[in-house]
């Protein structure tokens, strides 16, 4: 027998009570390889004032382009101390910062590891979480100057005008910025998959 | 709901080397049921009208990073995390109960090994939390926060107090029915699921625009626990069942 995925509810306000043991952001600890990467970023609302309490869930590949996961079964180094995952809430003004490393490309929809237009650019996973959002959020974060955005094929599924929303921008001592937009001309691309 | 295109698979060219290149599997998950899960926005729900997105989501198909997720170590979670009145020097006030229950995917699979983190109010309804201004008390041998990992069969299981009803600012005399928060990670990205159990026979279950943000009503009773005499506990506490169902997998494509 067939039984129904259980229905989404909101995280509400105070969800810090039961998932802040879990908080992460420092997502690589000393000796991990890769490009080390500060991300800075705002969650805003509608009204254009940020969101004090949402929360930001990361998952990446390492450097390698390896996820830490039993189903990635590809040939490829895991980096001990690196599982890939970020937990982190906003501030009173509705930002929030963590430090990692750029994850390597990982195949494309189709499985592929190498190959013209199949490869995805570097990206992380994000699911974003708040009072008033009845499920969450899932979007990408792309880093800015990479050559395969060009040819990521889930970028190519986002209209032209868009996808800025999806690549961070390099700000001053080489920190990087992306904001989660939640309403407006420049809203972020959401991502349905299905959920 | 968003409408859904059905995706159009496509042939694998047969000019393609086959064995160039290194497959890496990529099965999906499915989609859920229409109905069977809120809207971003509700009206009702007024913190949703500033905070959904206004833009149709744009699909995406199932790639490795979606169908990978965090894995967290068993160790991570230590026996005491599961039993909430025992956090604390004394037991805390309130009514104890036993809430149990699997977490499956939509086979009826077990989904073992995973994260089960839960969060409520207090007995008088105060979260332990800086927000919650509310003027009940709270109750300093009760944080209301627990965690398991559920067993080989997919089981998890908390021993707690009933949380309390407590007011909101959503519309005038508003008041949350007694829940419990549960957040689970599942095997992947996609399985995420953050939701609220409720309990049986709450009397304001039926004005909640929380509980109600779902079209389907079957949908909605599923996040109500049933009571359980086979879990309750003579002469100690009241058992309350409530499994969760994780979005269930797409065949695995064929290898060519």
């Amino acid at each position: 027998m067939r039984v129904r995925a259980t229905t989404s509810q909101t995280v509400g306000p105070f969800f810090e009570l039961g998932m802040q043991w879990l908080n992460c952001d420092n997502l690589a600890g000393e000796g991990v390889a890769g490009e080390r990467v500060a991300i800075q970023g705002c969650v805003i609302d509608g009204d254009g004032v940020g969101v004090p309490d949402a929360l930001v869930e990361v998952w990446q590949a390492n450097a390698h382009g390896k996820y830490a996961h039993p189903e990635d079964r590809r040939d490829k180094p895991l980096e001990p101390g690196f599982r890939g995952y970020g937990r982190i809430p906003t501030d009173q003004r509705g930002a929030f910062r963590f430090a990692t490393i750029k994850p390597g490309p990982v195949p494309g929809p189709r499985g592929k590891d190498r190959g013209k237009d199949k490869e995805q650019a570097p990206h992380l996973v994000i699911s974003v979480f708040m009072r008033g959002l009845m499920r969450r959020l899932t979007t990408r974060m792309y880093f800015p100057g990479d050559a395969l955005l060009a040819t990521d094929p889930i970028l190519k599924l986002v209209e032209p005008a868009r996808r800025a929303t999806l690549v961070a921008k390099i700000i001053g001592g080489g920190a990087l910025e992306w904001n989660v937009v939640l309403q407006g001309t420049s809203e972020t691309v959401f991502f349905d998959l299905g959920l | 709901m968003a409408l859904r295109p059905k995706q159009k698979a496509k042939k694998r060219s047969a000019k393609e080397p086959a064995d160039s290149v290194q497959r890496q599997v990529v099965a999906g998950y499915r989609a859920v049921a229409v109905g069977t899960q809120p809207n971003h926005l509700h009206r009702p729900y007024v913190s949703s009208i500033k905070r959904s997105p206004t833009r149709l989501l744009v699909r995406i198909p199932y790639t490795l990073s979606e169908i990978t997720g965090p894995t967290f170590d068993p160790k991570l979670v230590s026996k005491a995390d599961c039993d909430l009145t025992r956090q604390h020097k004394a037991a805390p006030l309130g009514e104890r109960i036993v809430v149990s229950g699997r977490v499956l995917d939509e086979d009826n699979r077990p989904i073992s090994n995973t994260l089960v983190e839960i969060w409520q109010a207090n007995a008088a309804g105060r979260y332990q939390h800086e927000v919650d201004q509310h003027e009940a008390p709270l109750d300093p041998n009760f944080t209301g926060c627990g965690r398991a990992v559920t067993d080989s069969e997919g089981r998890y299981r908390f021993v707690t107090i009933r949380p309390g009803e407590y007011p909101w600012r959503n519309h005038h005399n508003a008041w949350r029915p007694a829940h419990i928060h549960f957040s689970i990670f599942g095997p992947a990205f996609a399985t995420r699921l953050v939701t609220q159990m409720y309990f049986p026979g709450d009397p304001l279950l039926p004005f909640d625009p929380i509980f109600n943000c779902t079209a389907d009503e079957k949908a909605r009773r599923r996040l109500i626990s049933v009571f359980d005499w086979d879990t309750t506990i003579p002469e100690h506490a009241l058992g309350y069942r409530f499994d969760l169902i994780l979005r269930g997998r797409e065949a695995t494509p064929m290898e060519k």
